[in-house]
């Protein structure tokens, strides 16, 4: 019986189809170790060796990872919502109560992503405030520093454009006193510095441009959606491929020289 | 990861020993399995984290939009109450527009501005005490302080209410604010205006962005070395960032201290 099961074992593991998927063993040799990672798609993120104290906790404080995880997380469990949420003032706030007392685990995938969002802009500060702390923007990593700044304010705008989705009175508020200060950029704004030069007016001006009118209405609720969804994610994505590769080609995380 | 037996007989020997002129060996480690299990620990603590919070306390959710009826106070996402609590110093154009701009533009040339080569993938303070002295301060002094008094202690007109005050919409708070040319011993002056732009406001913001950091240039330039090393580029982007900085606590000790609303009004934008 025992040596039934090895020569299954073995037909198994030397088959064409298994051999096709795994380039290697298990067996937990030096070569495998570099392997399991160079020959993994989601590991190759990784180099192979690092540098002994770039895996303490205490060094990084994992705040990159956990950033990028909870960005997972938000990229799953938004996909989710938008499966029930439509983002037509009519039906926003219906399909809000929808998720919360009729959709199987709704309330909890809103709850994940309400949570996941506000600890992401957290932790993106506090990635900010270690790398600041450790001197790790220092050159040559100059250049990856200006990239995490663009993704911190991505980071803020994303979390700002979902706020307004619920459609409740929290979210219209808070997203009208946030564009509010739009409408004084100057010379884009209509209450801004020197607005009459460029001849801007409450429809036609910075703000209004945001909004997609005059008053956080409709068409805003649309706008964000669009924002939140489509655009401001991919953008995102697109420099944390960036972020992460010049990590890499930049002499790997930060240690003393 | 178990210390190689007689390590400590090992460094005893390389310490007596002459050192050598070649450059040791980088200590590394794999990352199979050393960093990903972190990662992969880490993963499953924080998932459990969220889980359970999502579990227990519930998103928020009030009642349907309603554009006729405006909460009071209306407060934006907690993480840009630092800028609205900077509208309470400073007019929109420059608290939601210019400052905010300022920050993530001053955030992107820190690594330009900051030459100095020591503290590089390290914890130090000592190395670089003006760098970590001036971040801390904008990031925990303003940025997180500001945020913490936007949430905690604004209430209703967006007056401030300690934590045990019951917020009162009624609350009547006396503006006396005035503007500095109407204040104290610059009443004096008389407010002399040129094409409506008041010079006493117009030579205080010269002198404050402009003469200072020029003149601090011109007397120390030639004995300190880091100020040579910086260059007038560096060091103009440097004095300009800092000051701007340190406006946000000047006009709040200006108008908390003495109710000074601004320091300097023209026809097109008050400062």
């Amino acid at each position: 019986m025992f040596k039934r099961l090895k020569d299954l074992k073995k037909t198994i593991l030397e088959s064409q189809v298994w051999r096709s998927m795994f380039r290697h063993d298990y067996a937990d040799t030096p070569r495998n170790r570099t392997l399991q990672i160079m020959s993994n798609v989601w590991m190759h993120l990784h180099p192979p060796k690092v540098r002994r104290h770039a895996i303490r906790i205490r060094f990084t404080w994992c705040m990159g990872g956990i950033t990028f995880l909870l960005f997972l997380v938000l990229t799953v469990t938004g996909v989710v919502l938008m499966f029930y949420y439509r983002p037509v003032a009519e039906y926003a706030y219906a399909d809000m109560k929808y998720l919360q007392f009729d959709v199987p685990f709704g309330m909890l995938v809103r709850n994940m992503h309400r949570w996941a969002a506000h600890g992401m802009v957290l932790t993106v500060w506090l990635h900010m405030f270690r790398v600041f702390m450790t001197g790790s923007y220092k050159s040559p990593r100059e250049f990856n520093w200006v990239i995490g700044v663009i993704l911190l304010t991505l980071t803020l705008l994303l979390s700002f454009t979902g706020y307004l989705l619920p459609w409740d009175q929290l979210s219209i508020w808070a997203v009208t006193v946030g564009t509010n200060m739009a409408r004084a950029t100057p010379l884009l704004g209509h209450e801004g510095p020197f607005a009459h030069l460029a001849g801007v007016t409450p429809r036609y001006d910075a703000r209004a441009f945001l909004l997609g009118g005059t008053i956080v209405g409709p068409p805003t609720l649309l706008r964000f959606y669009v924002l939140h969804c489509i655009f401001l994610p991919i953008l995102a994505s697109l420099l944390m491929i960036v972020h992460f590769w010049r990590i890499r080609k930049d002499g790997g995380i930060s240690g003393p020289l | 990861m178990a210390e190689a037996p007689g390590r400590a007989a090992v460094a005893e020997k390389a310490k007596a020993a002459p050192k050598p002129k070649i450059k040791p060996i980088e200590d590394k480690v794999h990352c199979w399995p050393y960093l990903v299990r972190s990662e992969f620990v880490c993963s499953i603590i924080l998932m459990a984290l969220l889980m359970v919070w999502s579990l227990g306390i519930d998103a928020p959710m009030e009642e349907p939009a309603n554009p006729t009826n405006t909460p009071n106070p209306s407060k934006a996402p907690w993480y840009f109450l630092g800028l609205q609590e900077m509208l309470v110093y400073f007019d929109p154009w420059m608290a939601g527009v210019v400052l905010p701009t300022l920050i993530i533009v001053g955030l992107m040339v820190i690594p330009f501005i900051d030459i100095n080569p020591k503290g590089n993938g390290y914890y130090t303070f000592q190395e670089r005490k003006f760098a970590v002295t001036t971040f801390l301060f904008g990031f925990l002094v303003l940025w997180v302080s500001l945020i913490v008094t936007g949430v905690f202690l604004r209430g209703p007109g967006w007056n401030l209410f300690w934590p045990w005050e019951v917020w009162d919409p009624h609350k009547v708070v006396a503006l006396t604010n005035v503007d500095l040319p109407y204040w104290g011993p610059f009443k004096l002056l008389g407010n002399p205006k040129i094409l409506d732009v008041e010079l006493l406001g117009l030579t205080l913001v010269i002198l404050y962005l402009i003469v200072l950091p020029v003149a601090f240039w011109f007397r120390k330039s030639k004995t300190s070395p880091i100020l040579q090393e910086l260059g007038p580029l560096r060091y103009g982007i440097v004095a300009f960032l800092l000051l701007t900085m340190l406006g946000l606590p000047i006009k709040m000790f200006l108008r908390i201290a003495f109710n000074i609303k601004y320091i300097w009004v023209t026809p097109w934008f008050n400062v």
